[in-house]
């Protein structure tokens, strides 16, 4: 039997749909036993969100000041006194996870697995090198707990709703250290869906010019309830924050659509995108190798375009 | 601030598309630009500017890889790294046995500031830094957009899923950094010059009691799936027609 400890992803308030990825990703593991830890100032909440997930078993809690914000430095030492009586220890691959298991897997001197993108076996998975230009079937120690991020865009979510696990609290005796200290956050939250959730999303790059025409898709994202994203190149001009950058080094995401409007398709920037159920691309240059992956094209200058779309749909 | 060591991996260079071999044993490296991880570049930049901003701090380049890998450093050292060390080894690092020598490598440095990429181009694990602080039992501060210091502290903005976040760590630290951090300088003929008669040691991985070990075994390489090429449509009414059809928008 696999015991799957999986590092819960929340905000205090709500359990990051990540998590929901993570399960799914657990599940996959024959006679898995699924455990959701989170850690928090008071994850009374987010603790009986994890319990409700389907296929989850356990829930464990670690409620005290020092872990109101997610540092890793932290984190860890709890996460690492916890982990031996798991097989497996699962993050997400957000800046979250990727902050914090390399430093849990290191603290159990064990190898981390990164961007988990298909389960063969217990201890055997499949993930992208080379920015997603390569897939390579790695073989882990069965004799080692097998520390992991899950790549969240190659799994669906588990269903939020259907399971009963018993929510249980923990302490630990690990030492926290006190040379990490939060300061504060700049969120760019929005009332457009999450980037890296949303089922629909609209993007650009260093076409759109400026942060002003960024207005545009900011529109048409809100006319079809989509959530906005950028290329490298139009973070990099700073017409768009960086939260929105999608591809190698950004979010990769996996939505029912994606809509590229002036982003010529660097390979660091289809890694991105390529688990998207449909890509639409829009682009003046008919060369560009956008095109190359989209199932819908069209060769036109976004800047008609758009507004365009925009005035079909009505509203 | 006295001295600030910044680790560079050599790694296929961003504008090589790399293949996969027939045999699915790996990917065909023969031939290929190499360079220094963009990342890493970021990270030297990063220290080079706190060395001219006056803490005249010395910069350590620190490479563990083939000796080919002298070549990066000596790029390292043309950009304005004081001087390089070369952990010499034909084995295939993974993250945990790079982070053990790295810090085999601050026990005999101490630096006061590590600073490296997020993560490389090659194996875009994005482990290392964060195992080598908690090797070293130091804060880490991955991502960074903005390093301020101060003293004994440093002020680290990151970037994260949700936009920037804040942070303050003591130093000694490890940082690894984003692209937003700055913009690498071009080197310049004259430094190449120069460079040549800068020191670079190369040491190997034994010596620094290190066992190279493979934690995970590659067991085959293949292409990612393809995505099928789509279809070109004449006009924004027909793009939107299928859209709708499709029950996309």
């Amino acid at each position: 039997m696999s015991k799957i400890l999986i590092l819960g992803e929340h905000d205090g308030r709500t359990l990051n749909p990540a998590t929901h990825k993570c399960v799914t990703c657990a599940k996959a593991i024959a006679d898995a036993q699924i455990t959701v830890l989170v850690l928090g100032a008071d994850t009374t909440a987010v603790a009986a969100q994890a319990a409700a997930i389907h296929g989850v078993h356990h829930v464990l809690r670690i409620d005290r000041p020092e872990n109101a914000h997610p540092l890793a430095a932290t984190f860890a030492p709890q996460i690492a006194a916890l982990a031996p009586a798991y097989t497996h220890v699962f993050g997400p691959s957000t800046s979250f996870g990727k902050d914090l298991t390399p430093r849990v897997a290191a603290l159990l001197g064990v190898p981390q697995v990164s961007d988990l993108m298909a389960v063969e076996g217990a201890y055997r998975f499949r993930r992208p090198i080379y920015a997603g230009n390569a897939i390579v079937t790695v073989e882990a120690d069965p004799a080692r707990i097998l520390v992991a991020t899950v790549r969240v865009a190659s799994f669906e979510a588990a269903a939020a709703t259907g399971g009963s696990a018993v929510v249980a609290s923990k302490s630990t005796d690990a030492v926290l250290p006190t040379h990490t200290r939060y300061v504060g956050a700049r969120s760019g939250s929005t009332d457009r869906p999450d980037l890296q959730t949303a089922a629909r999303v609209v993007s650009g790059g260093r076409a759109l010019a400026s942060a002003d025409n960024f207005k545009l898709l900011y529109d048409l994202a809100d006319k079809i309830g989509a959530a906005v994203g950028a290329s490298r190149a139009a973070v990099d001009a700073g017409y768009a924050p960086n939260e929105m950058q999608v591809g190698q080094t950004g979010k990769i995401i996996a939505p029912e659509v994606y809509m590229a409007f002036g982003i010529s398709g660097a390979i660091q920037h289809l890694t991105g995108i390529k688990d998207a159920r449909t890509i639409v691309a829009v682009n003046k240059d008919p060369e560009a190798p956008i095109f190359e992956v989209a199932d819908l094209g069209l060769v036109g200058d976004l800047f008609q375009v758009v507004p365009e779309i925009s005035r079909l749909l009505g509203g | 601030m006295k001295k600030i060591m910044v680790c560079i991996k050599r790694v296929v260079d961003y504008n090589v598309r790399v293949r996969v071999k027939p045999d699915e044993s790996g990917v065909m490296l023969d031939g290929l630009k190499m360079s220094v991880n963009p990342f890493d570049e970021i990270a030297l930049e990063e220290a080079l500017r706190i060395k001219e901003r006056g803490s005249n701090a010395e910069v350590v380049a620190v490479s563990i890889g083939v000796a080919d890998a002298q070549q990066q450093l000596r790029t390292a050292l043309a950009m304005g790294a004081d001087r390089a060390i070369l952990v010499q080894t034909d084995q295939p690092i993974e993250p945990l046995t790079a982070a053990q020598t790295f810090l085999a490598v601050v026990r005999k440095e101490n630096p006061d500031l590590v600073l490296l990429g997020k993560q490389a181009i090659d194996d875009d694990a994005n482990q290392t830094g964060q195992m080598l602080a908690a090797l070293w039992d130091r804060p880490q501060a991955t991502y960074a957009s903005k390093l301020e210091l101060d003293g004994a502290k440093a002020t680290v903005t990151r970037e994260v899923d949700a936009g920037l976040e804040t942070i303050e760590i003591d130093l000694p630290a490890v940082v690894t950094v984003d692209l937003r951090l700055n913009e690498p300088r071009y080197v310049k003929l004259p430094d190449i010059m120069k460079a040549k008669k800068k020191p670079l040691d190369v040491v190997s991985l034994e010596s620094l009691g290190v066992a190279p070990a493979v934690w995970l075994k590659a067991v085959k390489t293949q292409p990612p799936a393809q995505r099928q090429k789509g279809v070109m449509v004449k006009d924004v009414a027909e793009l939107v027609d299928v859209l709708k059809n499709k029950g996309l928008i």
